[in-house]
């Protein structure tokens, strides 16, 4: 229980259907803020204490859990070291792989529980032969079947989403405001949960020393220098300070990071139209496709709050490549590619590189 | 109906001081009023402050009601500090423990932090008694530098009791201030406030069956620590504000009992005590009690638990019915290692496997028995619990 209004009614729905249920707020940090700021919805002292009111409501034990030191080494260093090499990567993915859904569930099963519950918006179904599925929430404008596309079988089948068939926000502060509960109202939470300021690359800062660096086109030719491509994000067209401009006149935008060359790659617009996605590191979201070697019919989402667009996927050489049917505006390697099919959620992949539909150096 | 063995957080209340506070909120009447009625609401602050301050042996005139010990702590060590320095002395050193309660230490690290003062902590053997030979070097090295020395009488985690008028007797040969954090020493070991030739003493009345809100700090005669809270001038201008004589009436009834009864029930609890430590290392042969040896209350037992967590073994004996605690808790809830395990030299891993059982005037055999109970079901499982 965060202390916001999703998982105190994701509470409520589990107590209601009859199950055992206990609030377990996770402190993420060892140095909690008293007061919630800006746009954090979470790991406040404040929130704590508001979670703690809306276990009391239901009349369930609460506790703390300390998660502090997992959160740091799998969810805020990778964060860091994937932005040094260069990608862009999801901490709230990385939390549900490996805190959420990994270290306190494997907590709870040892302690006697049989599952996780929160308030994120999916349904979890069984397919005819009682597999299980994991499908977009009905209240699509709130639908977070994206960040839980790392979850395996195994995850699925000791997970439980009681918001999913509810079909929108709104419908759940009513049902709060209903049960008494004092979160009802409160504001929902958007950013990062552990960069309270809300500027990612600021907060980098502190992490990644800054190395200064040419900025080149797809040729190789220096047009100018950075200092530090931290700074820099996919597709970005402004502060680049390249003196002189292109030979066909138009804007330039950042394409690549390169921080082994500590290059940032700049080059048209069309070359950030993404034909192809590939990444050795997928997963399945409960039963595999029988046969992952052919090419399959999918939908494909790259970023939380993105579009889908159709797409033919399958596992080549040892690793999914998602060709694209309508191409992407500058997807970074180090995000996650959800695949569907039609509202249920077959895997993901971590980008690992990408392919433009116009080659840049065309 | 859970069984309820954290009385060193917080004890039931006492009968008395139940029947003392109820008649009093009767009343009506500001005890600074000229009036009749405020005389006879001052009446009974004032016979309250002699009831206190007979049951810790001071002056009546040394008592100074307030709302605890956080406050007193930082009342007595902030307050110290700054009339030890208001002259122009140079005395920034404080002497402390790193095995003391957070309302000392961090009041003791405000002023590093902000004042400019220099803490030096005392060296404890393994049972937690502190090494006089430490206090006294630090003492001959620091001696004029040195603003104060506080140091807690009884332990709040461990039991462990400090000898109070030997740390003051070796202050003495530089006329050094000596502060104790009594808090978990009243009604469970004599305290004689003048004898101890203390300059300041810190009491909560919750831990001795009061309700919480009201303590005392004990201010020497001799002493005028500066005041934290300027006002009115009550308490002997130390603590301004109306006073609270319902919560004043109520501490002393309590207080009363709890050293009229002390020996009997320190006796009682002792027994006690000793069986559940018995009983536990019979049951879990790793577990350690943390200070066997040592001099100690009668009502704490203080364990590590090798290879578990405090919070798996916390929350399944509170799912069992059983109420105890472990390290302090931060205001999040989040429980982090003992930091009085780590000032008696135990490692970060033992220091997270602590539990603190704590007996008060409430407590039965059956309670104990039913920690016992629930101990032998739920260690297995606390073993195996996957680390958070």
């Amino acid at each position: 229980m965060s202390g916001g209004v999703d998982s105190a009614v994701a509470a409520a729905r589990a107590v209601d259907a009859g199950h055992e249920v206990i609030g377990v707020h996770l402190a993420l940090s060892r140095m909690p803020g008293t007061l919630r700021t800006g746009s954090r919805g979470c790991c406040t002292i404040e929130d704590s204490m508001d979670a703690q009111r809306a276990a009391n409501k239901l009349g369930i034990p609460y506790y703390v859990w300390d998660f502090s030191e997992r959160f740091k080494l799998d969810v805020v260093d990778d964060f860091v070291a994937e932005y040094q090499a260069g990608r862009t990567p999801n901490p709230c993915m990385r939390c549900n792989e490996r805190i959420k859904f990994a270290a306190l569930l494997e907590r709870g099963l040892s302690l006697g529980f049989d599952a996780v519950c929160t308030g994120h918006y999916a349904s979890i179904y069984n397919d005819e032969q009682g597999n299980l599925e994991l499908h977009r929430s009905l209240a699509m404008a709130k639908d977070q079947s994206y960040v839980l596309g790392v979850l395996n079988a195994e995850q699925l089948a000791h997970s439980m989403f009681p918001l999913g068939a509810t079909a929108s926000k709104d419908l759940i502060r009513k049902e709060a405001a209903e049960r008494g509960l004092t979160v009802a109202n409160k504001p929902d939470s958007y950013d990062i949960c552990f960069i309270p300021e809300g500027d990612t690359r600021e907060w980098l800062r502190d992490f990644i020393p800054t190395e200064p660096g040419k900025i080149v086109d797809t040729e190789g030719n220096q047009l100018g220098e950075h200092d530090g491509h931290v700074g820099f994000t996919i597709g970005q067209r402004k502060g680049l300070k390249i003196g002189t401009p292109a030979k066909d006149g138009k804007p330039r935008y950042v394409l690549e990071i390169r921080p082994k060359t500590k290059e940032v790659v700049v080059g048209p617009e069309s070359a950030l139209q993404i034909s192809d996605l590939f990444g050795a590191r997928y997963t399945w979201c409960g039963k595999a496709p029988e046969k992952p070697e052919a090419y399959f019919e999918c939908d494909v989402q790259v970023r939380a709050h993105g579009d889908t667009v159709p797409a033919l996927a399958a596992i080549v050489d040892g690793a999914m490549h998602v060709e694209l049917v309508e191409p992407l505006y500058g997807v970074a390697a180090g995000q996650t590619a959800v695949v569907y099919l039609g509202t249920r959620v077959l895997g993901q992949m971590t980008i690992d590189s990408t392919r433009s539909k116009v080659p840049a150096s065309a | 109906m859970s069984v309820f063995l954290d009385h060193a957080s917080t004890t039931a209340l006492r009968p008395s001081a139940k029947k003392a506070l109820t008649e009093a909120l009767d009343l009506l009447g500001n005890p600074s009023s000229v009036h009749s009625q405020g005389r006879s609401t001052r009446e009974l602050l004032e016979a309250s402050r002699d009831t206190v301050a007979k049951a810790v042996g001071a002056n009546r005139s040394e008592i100074i009601f307030n709302s605890g010990g956080t406050e007193g702590n930082n009342h007595a060590i902030k307050g110290i500090y700054w009339s030890q320095n208001q002259t122009g002395a140079k005395k920034t050193v404080i002497i402390s423990s790193e095995t003391e309660h957070h309302a000392v230490i961090d009041p003791v690290q405000w002023l590093a932090k902000n004042q400019g003062a220099e803490v030096h902590f005392v060296k404890h053997f393994a049972n937690g008694m502190v090494d006089f030979e430490s206090l006294k070097a630090l003492i001959s090295k620091h001696g004029p530098s040195v603003a104060l020395i506080t140091l807690m009488w009884v332990n709040n985690e461990t039991g462990v009791i400090t000898d109070i008028p030997r740390v003051v007797q070796m202050a003495s040969e530089f006329q050094i201030p000596v502060h104790t954090d009594a808090v978990a020493a009243l009604g469970h070991i004599p305290i004689d406030f003048q004898a101890s030739g203390l300059t300041a003493m810190s009491l909560s009345g919750h831990k001795v069956g009061a309700p919480i809100g009201i303590g005392a700090l004990v201010v020497a005669r001799s002493a005028k620590p500066i005041s934290l809270v300027h006002g009115g001038g009550q308490e002997r201008a130390l603590r301004s504000g109306t006073m609270n004589y319902p919560l004043a009436a109520s501490f002393a009834a309590a207080a009363t009992d709890a050293t009229a009864e002390l020996k009997e029930e320190m006796n009682r609890l002792t027994v006690l005590r000793d069986e559940v430590e018995a009983r536990v290392t019979q049951l879990v042969p790793s577990a350690i009690v943390t200070a066997s040896g040592a001099d100690r209350a009668g009502y704490n037992a203080h364990f590590i638990f090798p290879g578990t967590q405090s919070d798996a073994l916390l929350f399944l004996l509170d799912q069992e019915g059983v109420c105890v605690s472990a390290g302090s808790a931060c205001q999040a809830g989040v429980l982090g290692p003992s930091h009085v395990a780590i000032g008696m030299g135990f490692d970060q891993a033992q220091a997270s496997a602590c539990v603190r059982v704590t007996l008060g005037f409430t407590t039965t055999a059956d309670d104990t028995a039913a920690f016992i109970r629930a101990l032998a079901k739920i260690h297995p499982i606390a073993l195996q619990a996957a680390p958070a």
